[in-house]
């Protein structure tokens, strides 16, 4: 990197506060509608995690820190291995059979339909999205030889 | 006037020249960052591959992967010094490196006749699947309801092994100027 | 024929990993092998005249192709993403110790 502290021109940052609103927001949408079109929980959270690269990328490690730093991906890495745990064992708890499919069906081609698939979508979006940003963290901020 | 109508073999064969022919040229040029852009070319190949192949979902997912890889390999190179001396070429080592893969090849050629062929799959297991996919999950999305649904095992432990790849980076790319300036 | 186009692929990358000096050169060809393997098992999974395995609400679906490769490999996408970065992340430790990313240098210099 040039210098990661600093960013990159003008031009680069107008044209990145207009549009990485709108990458969130479709890597959302893929994720949320991963039962009924293609897509699902892998490619929403890669999509989102390259959001946040996109403004590290163009503003520099100093300013983008704010919006989300290693504490909080870490954080929310652990979170969403958790949370898929957790409905595996919900069928375990209640029923006697692990990960079964235990909420109700509903009418297909709808959105709140599919038992427990949306919410390992869910589950498996802030999992992959938290672990690849921390990936791309951990590799750009590495000083050799002293500083944390 | 009539229209001339392609198989997907047909579409396919010389998608997959271009993609050997790009993955010879990454492998073989001497400056890094073309060879870099060479294996972005590759891989928007391979997405192109899957979107004929009838497979939406892992066209969406290879091409995300993919910008993300050319990311982290931008990273390893640029500002690294590349320049190798002009030392003696070691002809034992390429001589036995083509001499295997002929061998594989040839082997293969012949293993291969055991598959059945092109565009006629037996789907035993995929039919059940399919009959009965929409009436026990509800999915309407083939592909997410068996990830997620009839092989939810397998997710759970990639999910794991994303986590132990995170954990192997942080690791390996840790600061290690403390013990030293401890002890001095 | 398409499948041994696969394979002559994948010995490209083969052939990457085994002649090259250059360690990044050894991460691509890494890379290139796992793209091969990934083609290879979408193609055995096609059939003539199918459609890709999603319901429609306006029209009726009759045949699909097999759905059971690509689930198999939108698993495996993503786990050679996470392979070549941590590739990646050794590889550069390896130049700030050593300074050269040249394989026979490194084996020289031990320790």
């Amino acid at each position: 990197m040039r210098n990661p502290k600093k960013g990159m021109t003008l031009i680069v940052k107008e044209v990145t506060r207009l549009t990485v609103g709108l990458i969130f927001l479709f890597g959302i949408y893929i994720m949320l509608h991963g039962h009924l079109t293609p897509g699902g929980g892998f490619a929403g959270g890669v999509i989102i995690a390259l959001s946040f690269i996109h403004i590290v990328l163009a503003y520099g490690g100093d300013f983008a820190s704010r919006k989300m730093n290693l504490q909080t991906a870490t954080f929310l890495e652990s979170l969403g291995g958790l949370m898929f745990l957790l409905l595996a064992l919900l069928g375990l708890i209640f029923t006697g059979v692990f990960f079964l499919n235990l909420l109700p069906h509903g009418t297909p081609f709808e959105l709140k339909s599919a038992g427990i698939i949306p919410l390992c979508n869910i589950a498996i979006c802030i999992k992959v999205g938290a672990g690849l940003f921390l990936v791309f963290i951990l590799l750009t901020t590495f000083r050799p030889g002293g500083d944390k | 006037m009539e229209y001339i109508t392609l198989t997907e073999a047909d579409q396919l064969i010389p998608l997959m020249i271009f993609m050997i022919i790009g993955s010879i040229v990454a492998l073989e040029i001497k400056d890094m960052l073309s060879s870099v852009i060479a294996m972005g070319a590759v891989g928007v190949g391979v997405t192109i591959s899957f979107l004929i192949l009838k497979a939406p979902d892992l066209a969406i997912t290879q091409l995300v992967v993919e910008i993300l890889c050319l990311i982290l390999l931008v990273r390893a190179t640029i500002k690294r010094e590349m320049y190798f001396p002009r030392k003696h070429v070691d002809y034992l080592r390429i001589i036995s490196a083509l001499v295997l893969i002929f061998v594989f090849l040839v082997f293969s050629y012949a293993a291969l006749r055991g598959l059945p062929q092109f565009g006629m799959p037996i789907m035993k297991v995929a039919s059940e699947y399919i009959s009965r996919g929409i009436r026990e999950t509800g999915a309407t999305n083939m592909v997410a309801s068996i990830i997620l649904d009839y092989r939810g095992y397998d997710t759970l432990i990639e999910a794991s092994i994303l986590f132990t790849a995170v954990l192997g980076v942080s690791v390996v790319l840790r600061a290690v100027g403390r013990i030293r300036n401890e002890k001095s | 024929m398409i499948y041994f186009l696969c394979l002559v692929f994948f010995c490209v990358g083969l052939y990457g990993i085994l002649v090259k000096r250059n360690l990044i050169k050894i991460i691509i060809g890494m890379s290139i092998l796992d793209y091969s393997v990934n083609l290879f098992l979408v193609l055995t999974g096609y059939r003539m005249g199918g459609r890709a395995p999603i319901y429609d609400k306006t029209q009726e679906v009759k045949n699909m192709v097999d759905p059971i490769p690509q689930a198999l490999v939108l698993t495996a996408i993503v786990i050679g993403l996470a392979v070549l970065a941590l590739m990646i992340a050794i590889a550069v430790r390896l130049y700030e110790k050593y300074g050269t990313y040249d394989i026979t240098e490194i084996r020289k210099l031990r320790g």
